[in-house]
């Protein structure tokens, strides 16, 4: 029998970032319009890993999902082991910019979920003319807090476990048992620490509420899709950050929560193909 | 019996199984196997005292009772507590944290047990869910 192979290769690409040489881990299916993934706080580029697995998709995009600095297969630069990690809008923006531009990327799409819904939002502040679209998962100006984040990152708690734990609640119950546990472990492999730091970019450096009347959604679509039962991007915050964008597209979608491509992927390609295929058909 | 004290028995009959349907799930057990501590459940008016000893639940009373020490608590309304234990609860009433960022639970003492053992705990909650897929 031929073994069963996932259409799905993985390199890895040296670039500098804040000055300092980076070897990023990325993986990437099919062939046409890039299609760049930003995974999720805390977790990595395997979140995405059923959109690299779907023909109606890879037939026109090439799909290509990097971890960024500190995740999954992305180590940390050296010299990590003497500082406090901590992702910023600047550094963030800077990930996915270098990234793009070192794949000599063509008006890449760009689709990011959580932080990596936020940071689309500053993408398309700053550098729209640089994306064919821009597509939000889970994505807001700002949302409030709901727990202590230190308990993401202390010795006498599994960090794992407790971000796992906190996270487990943002996926519906709906959701395939399989696909949500497979998601939880993502955030149970994550290094210590990397959560949290992922969170000073989403709670404190990037309030984007002042700047997204600046967005110009005719230079570039602008997308926004969220999951009924996030309630930690809620979809009235995505609503009440859309309201403040003419032009942006709000999408509530039933039965998932902030994990979409990953908790239910069924779920998911219901309201994602519809986007990719007008993504993909408008000139 | 009224309406109310009906729905009241109804939530007693419910948290009262909790013992049951921990202690049969083995894989659930084994995940709080360091874990021994009590907890208090607030549903509506009425605090149940949970004693855990080893992931198993080893007692459940029902109270007031007078100086009962605990670690941490979860006290929630009655609405909360019967939505959040049906198959499917509607969006803001599937998890702890997001009954609590809406006001409906609230989480007091030391909440280290809990955090340390949540994936835990959040099972355990959510385990009445099962007599509902059960009964149908």
């Amino acid at each position: 029998m031929a073994p069963q192979i996932d259409p799905i290769v993985g390199r890895y690409l040296h670039v500098k970032l804040q000055q300092r040489p980076h070897r990023i881990y990325f993986e990437e299916a099919g062939q046409g319009i890039p299609l760049v993934c930003l995974h999720t706080a805390g977790s990595d580029g395997r979140q995405f890993r059923h959109l690299m697995t779907d023909a109606a998709i890879t037939e026109y995009f090439r799909v290509i999902a990097f971890d960024l600095p500190w995740h999954g297969k992305s180590a940390p630069p050296e010299g990590w082991h003497d500082e406090e990690y901590r992702l910023t809008t600047a550094s963030y923006t800077e990930a996915i910019r270098t990234f793009c531009a070192a794949l000599e990327l063509d008006h890449p799409v760009v689709l990011g979920c959580s932080i990596g819904g936020r940071i689309v939002l500053n993408l398309a502040i700053h550098h729209a003319r640089e994306f064919r679209a821009l597509v939000g998962l889970e994505s807001a100006a700002f949302q409030p807090p709901w727990y202590d984040a230190s308990w993401l990152h202390r010795p006498d708690v599994h960090g794992g476990e407790v971000c796992a734990g906190l996270v487990s609640g943002l996926m519906a119950p709906q959701s395939p048992k399989a696909a949500r546990w497979e998601t939880l472990w993502h955030y149970m492999q994550s290094g210590p620490g990397v959560f949290k730091g992922d969170l000073y970019f989403y709670r404190v450096d990037a309030d984007l509420r002042d700047a997204i009347d600046r967005i110009d959604t005719r230079i570039c679509p602008l997308y926004l899709m969220t999951g009924e039962y996030d309630f930690s991007c809620t979809p009235e915050d995505t609503v009440r950050t859309a309201e403040r964008i003419p032009g942006a597209e709000v999408l509530e979608m039933k039965e998932v929560g902030h994990f979409p491509m990953s908790e239910n992927p069924q779920q998911f390609r219901r309201y994602i193909l519809p986007v990719l295929d007008r993504i993909r058909t408008v000139p | 019996m009224d309406q109310a004290e009906a729905a009241a028995d109804d939530l007693a009959s419910t948290i009262e199984k909790l013992p049951t349907l921990v202690n049969a799930d083995a894989a659930l057990v084994r995940r709080g196997r360091s874990l021994t501590v009590d907890v208090l459940l607030e549903v509506g008016a009425t605090p149940y005292y949970v004693s855990i000893v080893g992931g198993r639940i080893d007692r459940i009373e029902r109270g007031p009772q007078v100086m009962r020490s605990w670690s941490f608590a979860i006290r929630g309304d009655a609405r909360a507590w019967r939505q959040f234990w049906q198959p499917f609860p509607p969006p803001h009433f599937h998890d702890i944290f997001a009954l609590a960022k809406r006001g409906h639970f609230r989480l007091e003492g030391d909440l280290y047990p809990l955090m340390a053992h949540l994936l835990y705990f959040k099972d355990v909650l959510a385990a009445p869910r099962r007599l509902a897929e059960g009964a149908r």
